[in-house]
């Protein structure tokens, strides 16, 4: 009997029936959202993937990234080095793999201090209104309808290098985003009948604040957080990639391709374009997820 | 806006460590030559009178004079807004030939495979970094084929004195009369304007499906259909027009974007343009330049949202100012 239930236990916990459950799951997650849902997958596996690469590289990299003494200068893609290696012959495969451990961190770190300094201010000044928001939207504006990289030229070039310098340089320029978007949420929602009922009861503005309005604007915010970190991906590549990023010795996708670009006349395509396929995945993963959030948490965000 | 702007990068630029004396006369230099230098140069004064001084220059479209060379700062710009202009405006009309005519494919072939493979198209280019596009085009029709140069607006061999005028060399070469050259300078704009203009046409593909798909489901489409009016007049002729308003607001919203993948552009292919006269001056630590380049990409900002809200009223009569 007691072997019996144990068969039984051991049945319900085996791998092929999780991985059955999870695919039902999946099937069911499918029915309801349809092709969003599978495009919110798609993007959340390239994410884990380079976090991976990014959080554990060494289980992956055959060889050290600045390791000078791999193999010849400038090898085309074979067998020891899947992507060659460049001009200072070190192993482009390993130095594809550490690099998303830098463009990773600056993008996620940037987008959460612009969306930590980002949006309060938007919920304050959405809130309060008055001259106050008016100031502060007007400089928001003009930010926001500057070219961001420009922008992110000026602060870049402005601190030096280095990964601090280069998340700020890059925080900067997508503050708007968030003030943006959270106050006219917050706009929106401070002239709903609940938060009317909260200020007839008597709450402080700040439990109002608090309790009321941010949890229902902080939905929104998900999706942009994700679309952003995207375009944090872009520009922070694009800083590398003319040179006011990083100092040497760190591996970075954008200061790799800057390098191919060098010796793109005799035609060392592995250079190039394996740094621009990774910046691309990358950024794309984050679309992806991004854009399948908003179909499924907030179908009416994105509309176009 | 322009004037908030400014402040920000008159404040960014004069707070930051570093300053263009030391850069120009070099670490080492003696105190009372730096001093001199920075009185010169007018760096000694407070930073609200050195604010107030460079405003009223402005409102007297003055941008100053350059910190390292002597020159005026609006020599520089003068000599290369027409290259990035050029670049720009070549750049917007594949990304709208592209973005366009792709999105009311799409839209009019709605989920069939077609619309999916432009729907991806349109996903994956958005995400591109614009200068790995200009590598890989390089790379493909510069380097391997040898068919388009990868750098500069015109071969060495062309004389660009002989016809050079208003700084547009399109425009230059045509009123000089010297095809060859026109087609030289072509074929160098080729290139950066094509990396350019497929990078951004992704978003507009979005975009006009998703307008065409509002529109193409009206009713004035629908008795269009019923009057036998061919499929594809229907398409881009009835609906592609109704369909435009959106794209232009987009287009003005957008055209920020476009900026910046120039200045990108310009790094990866040599360009003679603002972005390059950008880089260079930010090494230098040249102030007035620097502050004047983004003066001049303000004011190119506004320029054309204001252009955009013209277009609008001529597009849809229904607009009045």
């Amino acid at each position: 009997m007691s072997e019996k239930q144990n068969e039984i236990k051991a049945s319900k916990y085996s791998t092929s029936q999780r991985v059955g459950r999870i695919f039902g799951w999946l099937i069911k997650a499918n029915k309801k959202y349809g092709a969003e849902w599978w495009i919110l997958v798609a993007g959340a596996l390239i994410i884990l993937f380079i976090a991976y690469t990014a959080i554990f590289p060494w289980t992956l990299a055959p060889y050290n990234p600045l390791d000078q003494n791999t193999g010849p200068q400038l090898m085309a893609p074979g067998p020891g080095h899947p992507f060659g290696t460049d001009n200072l012959s070190r192993d482009i495969f390993s130095r594809m793999i550490y690099g998303s451990r830098t463009i990773l961190g600056v993008a996620i770190a940037a987008a959460i201090l612009s969306s930590l300094i980002g949006i309060p201010l938007g919920l304050i000044s959405g809130f309060i209104g008055g001259v106050f928001d008016r100031v502060f939207s007007l400089i928001m504006d003009s930010v926001y309808s500057f070219p961001g990289l420009i922008l992110a030229i000026a602060f870049a070039a402005m601190l030096g290098p280095g990964v601090i310098n280069i998340t700020l340089a890059v925080s900067v320029v997508y503050i708007p985003t968030y003030f943006r978007l959270v106050r006219g949420q917050t706009l929106t929602i401070k002239e709903e009948v609940y938060v009317e009922a909260a200020r007839a009861i008597g709450a402080k503005r700040s439990v109002i604040l608090g309790k009321y309005i941010f949890p229902n604007v902080i939905a929104t915010v998900v999706v942009i957080f994700s679309l952003n970190i995207a375009d944090a991906i872009m520009t922070e590549a694009a800083l590398s990639y003319i040179g006011l990023g990083l100092p040497a010795g760190i591996p970075d996708w954008g200061m790799d391709l800057s390098m191919g670009k060098k010796f793109l006349p005799s035609g060392t395509w592995w250079m190039i374009t394996f740094p621009g396929v990774m910046i691309m995945t990358l950024a794309l993963g984050f679309t992806m997820l991004g854009e399948g959030l908003s179909e499924i948490l907030n179908p009416r965000l994105l509309e176009r | 806006m322009i004037l908030i702007l400014l402040t920000l990068v008159f404040i960014i630029l004069r707070v930051m460590p570093g300053d263009p004396v030391s850069a120009m006369l070099g670490g080492h230099a003696p105190e009372k030559v730096i001093e001199q230098k920075k009185e010169e140069l007018g760096l000694n004064k407070p930073i609200a009178l050195q604010y107030l001084d460079y405003v009223d220059q402005l409102l007297h479209f003055n941008l100053g004079n350059s910190m390292i060379f002597k020159q005026k700062v609006s020599k520089p710009i003068k000599e290369k807004l027409p290259a990035t202009i050029e670049l720009t405006l070549f750049g917007m009309l594949f990304t709208l030939l592209f973005g366009i005519f792709l999105g009311a494919y799409a839209a009019s072939k709605r989920r069939t495979g077609r619309d999916i493979g432009i729907r991806l198209y349109a996903n994956i280019v958005y995400c591109m970094p614009v200068y790995w596009m200009g590598l890989m085009l390089q790379l493909i029709f510069g380097v391997w084929l040898n068919w388009l140069p990868i750098s500069g607006r015109t071969s060495a061999r062309i004389m660009v004195s002989t016809f050079e005028k208003t700084g547009f060399y399109t425009i230059d070469t045509l009123l000089a009369g010297n095809f060859h050259a026109f087609g030289d300078v072509l074929l160098h704009l080729l290139l950066p304007s094509l990396t350019l203009g497929i990078v951004l046409s992704g978003i507009f593909v979005r975009l006009t499906r998703a307008n065409m798909l509002d529109v193409l489901k009206s009713e004035y489409i629908l008795s269009a259909r019923a009057r036998g009016i061919p499929e594809r007049k229907i398409v881009y002729k009835h609906a592609l027009k109704n369909a435009f308003i959106p794209i232009l607001t987009m287009l003005g919203l957008q055209f920020a974007l476009l900026l910046a993948g120039a200045i990108l552009t310009e790094l990866t292919f040599s360009w003679p343009g603002m972005g390059r006269l950008l880089m260079e001056r930010i090494y230098l630590r040249d102030y007035p330049t620097i502050q004047g380049v983004i003066v001049v990409f303000a004011l190119f900002v506004s320029l054309v949202s204001l252009i955009v809200d013209i277009l609008y009223a001529t597009i849809d009569p229904r607009v009045k100012y």
